[in-house]
């Protein structure tokens, strides 16, 4: 009998032991990172052992959750006063919601001097408008503009369009040939928006975008809405049933070589590389109105990396941040994560994405996304339902303006004169 | 003699056995309900409740454009859809529970073939015809395009994409309320559908003034359950539409404004738990008070057998 007490006693004190030492040993020295990116986790484990060899004793441990649940299950365990000790977070209106709830540490030169290694648009991405300070390391940059199939153009001897005229021709000679220009359909809102921007912007412009931001002109102005037009003259180009096709069709039909052109972001371009590695990939921005005039590609900051303010580790936490504010950390997580970088001076290892770092020296914001997703109705809400009303031919591109415009005069104040 | 035991040992041991399921339900029913009850009187500051606002977020969802007219239009697909249901998918299910009553050559394998897509799971229906209607890829264009037919982009179509979720509903769901039916018939006695037969009834008169009437029980469960499931309709559109209703609204329903509101779209990482709690008692109110009303009224009309 008294063996069996004894043995059992033993074996809980055994077993209460190493679970003490088990949460011992996670709390030591190790930072959780929260992300939505599954798809990255090699990447960042490969990224996180280089951070443990500079500062021995801090491991970081990986844990990803799927994106259309992130922002809920980060929500919810923040507002339990749990989560990640490093949290990646979204930018722009995405990041207001976490920052300014308090759950987000305000990041500053005292406490992340490296802060000054990013431009001023990017720091600005992870700001909170109330209170302009700033909540989160900006990770990298995306840009929107064409990403074209150079092998499709080159055999059915068709040029690369430079010009609307260009695009436009492009398109028949294409045809004629059984391929279908471009890949896009209109069946997933999202890249309606980014469809929008890509040929509307050089349409209208960065002098037109400050005055709309100003409050001097907005949505509903004939440039606005004859842009928006353009996008009609498009729908022979996409492919047949397009309101039918969405995202993954679209990505497919360029992936397989059935489509010259995907109108879309440089965050695109790694999976094209990986679905088929054989594709010959350009990225172009989008035709100018008429030879001779500018274009410009468009541009927003996507997400970046945020301390919980609660994080019971926020020390080592500060320092995996500024780690990821350095070259350290984004030369090889730009090169491995194929985007461009936040940071100043990261040169892009992978040529095509050097020349798009190229083309965002003169790029303009992808505007709903960057000024207008703060509060609801959202401008790109607006775009997409507009544009995609417009393509199936139920609203007409002055109706789609008058939309966007009294969606948000509810709460951009600019608008409300 | 064994002493008796008080009697409220008894009740001490009724509630032990009750408290585990009580606290189940009262942690992720009851209190998740009444906490959405009082998000829906507070504004939000980000993802926390900020100030108590009494009815602001209800008039919102109901009076203010921005909200209202989405509002409005979900409600009235919600209709469509109940209608549309109740015609095409309990009016088939009604017809084929009756087929499968009158025992013909090789019934059995008919029920299970019925009742077979019931018991997949929505979203596994929602992305399987998706891909029949896709307008590229698609089976049904392709099935269209052997007869001639140029097939629509039938889920980018404003004018087919409702029909074409409601039809994907019918075609999941027929089993279940040909099921109900086919059991409710089962339940009338061989001499009244004997007697019916020598007086000369055929089967359409069967149908309607025989068999109808006495089945009216199993009929309620049908209108109650398809009216709680069309106004509470959501993993279907979610699926095939997105969480905007695409195409450009056409397909929103309430429950994916609900969605969209408290969540937040893929394109906004907007939060609003305020007017999505408000959104989620009025769905809840109307549900309940329309249902309660509706199943009086049914159950007036109810037979005894």
């Amino acid at each position: 009998m008294a063996g069996i007490t004894f043995g059992r006693r033993a074996l809980a004190a055994l077993a209460g032991l190493s679970l003490a030492g088990g949460i011992a040993a996670a709390q030591a020295g190790e930072v959780t990172f929260w992300t939505w990116r599954q798809e990255d986790k090699a990447v960042y484990t490969d990224l996180f052992a280089a951070f443990t060899k500079a500062n021995p004793g801090i491991t970081v441990k990986f844990e990803a959750f799927p994106n259309e649940n992130y922002n809920t299950i980060v929500t919810t365990a923040l507002a339990g006063g749990k989560g990640g000790d490093v949290l990646h977070a979204r930018a722009y209106g995405g990041l207001e919601a976490m920052a300014k709830s308090g759950y987000y540490l305000a990041l500053d030169k005292t406490n992340v001097p490296e802060l000054a290694n990013l431009p001023d648009d990017a720091n600005a991405s992870e700001s909170l408008r109330a209170d302009g300070k700033v909540y989160a390391v900006s990770l990298a940059g995306q840009t929107l503009g064409l990403i074209v199939n150079k092998d499709i153009f080159a055999t059915a001897g068709v040029a690369v369009p430079a010009t609307w005229a260009d695009l436009l021709a492009a398109c028949t000679a294409l045809k004629a040939k059984g391929i279908t220009p471009i890949a896009n359909g209109t069946a997933t809102p999202w890249m309606d928006a980014i469809f929008a921007t890509v040929f509307t912007n050089p349409f209208v412009g960065p002098a037109w975008t400050a005055d709309m931001l100003a409050g001097k002109t907005n949505f509903s102005d004939p440039k606005f809405t004859a842009a928006l037009a353009r996008l009609l003259e498009l729908k022979p180009c996409l492919p047949d049933g397009f309101t039918g096709v969405d995202y993954p069709t679209s990505q497919q039909l360029f992936s397989a070589g059935r489509a010259a052109i995907f109108v879309g972001g440089s965050f695109e371009i790694a999976p094209f590389r990986r679905g088929n590695p054989k594709l010959n990939l350009d990225f172009i921005a989008p035709p100018a109105p008429a030879a001779g005039q500018p274009t410009y590609v468009s541009r927003f900051f996507d997400s970046g990396f945020a301390v919980n303010a609660k994080s019971a580790n926020a020390a080592d936490a500060l320092k995996l941040v500024r780690w990821m504010a350095t070259k350290d950390f984004a030369e090889p997580a730009a090169a491995k994560l194929g985007n461009i970088s936040s940071l100043k001076d990261v040169a892009a290892a992978d040529p095509l994405l050097a020349k798009i770092a190229k083309l965002n020296e003169t790029a303009m914001p992808y505007s709903t996304l960057v000024y207008f997703r703060f509060e609801a109705p959202t401008g790109t809400d607006l775009l997409q339902d507009g544009v995609q009303k417009m393509m199936g031919g139920t609203a007409t591109p002055a109706e789609v303006g008058t939309a966007i415009t009294t969606g948000l005069s509810k709460w951009y104040k600019p608008f409300q004169k | 003699m064994k002493p008796r035991r008080p009697p409220w040992r008894r009740g001490l041991w009724i509630a032990f056995l009750l408290a585990p399921g009580l606290a189940v339900m009262t942690l992720f029913v009851a209190a998740p309900l009444l906490s959405s009850f009082r998000y829906a009187f507070y504004n939000f500051h980000g993802v926390l409740p900020d100030t108590f606002i009494g009815l602001a977020n209800f008039r919102d969802i109901l009076l203010d454009p921005t909200y209202a007219d989405t509002t409005w239009r979900a409600l009235g697909h919600n209709a469509i859809v109940f209608a549309a249901l109740m015609l095409t998918q309990n009016g088939l299910a009604y017809l084929i529970a009756f087929a499968l009553l009158k025992a013909l050559p090789g019934h059995r394998i008919h029920q299970v073939i019925v009742f077979l897509p019931v018991v997949l799971s929505a979203v596994i229906v929602g992305f399987l015809w998706k891909l029949f209607l896709h307008p590229l890829f698609g089976i049904v264009n392709a099935a269209l395009a052997l007869v001639g037919i140029h097939g629509l982009p039938w889920l980018g179509d404003e004018r087919t994409a409702l029909g074409a979720i409601i039809f994907t509903n019918a075609w999941h769901w027929v089993g279940f309320p040909a099921l109900i039916f086919l059991a409710g018939m089962q339940r009338i006695s061989k001499e009244t559908l004997e007697a019916a037969r020598i007086d000369g009834a055929d089967d359409r008169v069967l149908m309607t003034r025989i068999i109808w009437p006495l089945v009216a029980p199993s009929a309620t469960i049908v209108v109650i359950l398809t009216f709680i499931g069309s106004f509470n309709w959501f993993e279907l559109p979610y699926v095939m539409a997105g969480a905007t209703g695409s195409p450009g609204g056409a397909t929103d329903v309430l429950g994916l404004f609900f969605y969209r509101t408290a969540f937040g779209s893929a394109s906004s990482g907007l939060q609003d738990f305020g007017h999505g709690s408000a959104l989620a008692v009025l769905m809840f109110l109307f549900l309940a008070i329309v249902s309660a009303l509706a199943l009086r009224i049914l159950r007036a009309r109810e037979i005894e057998t």
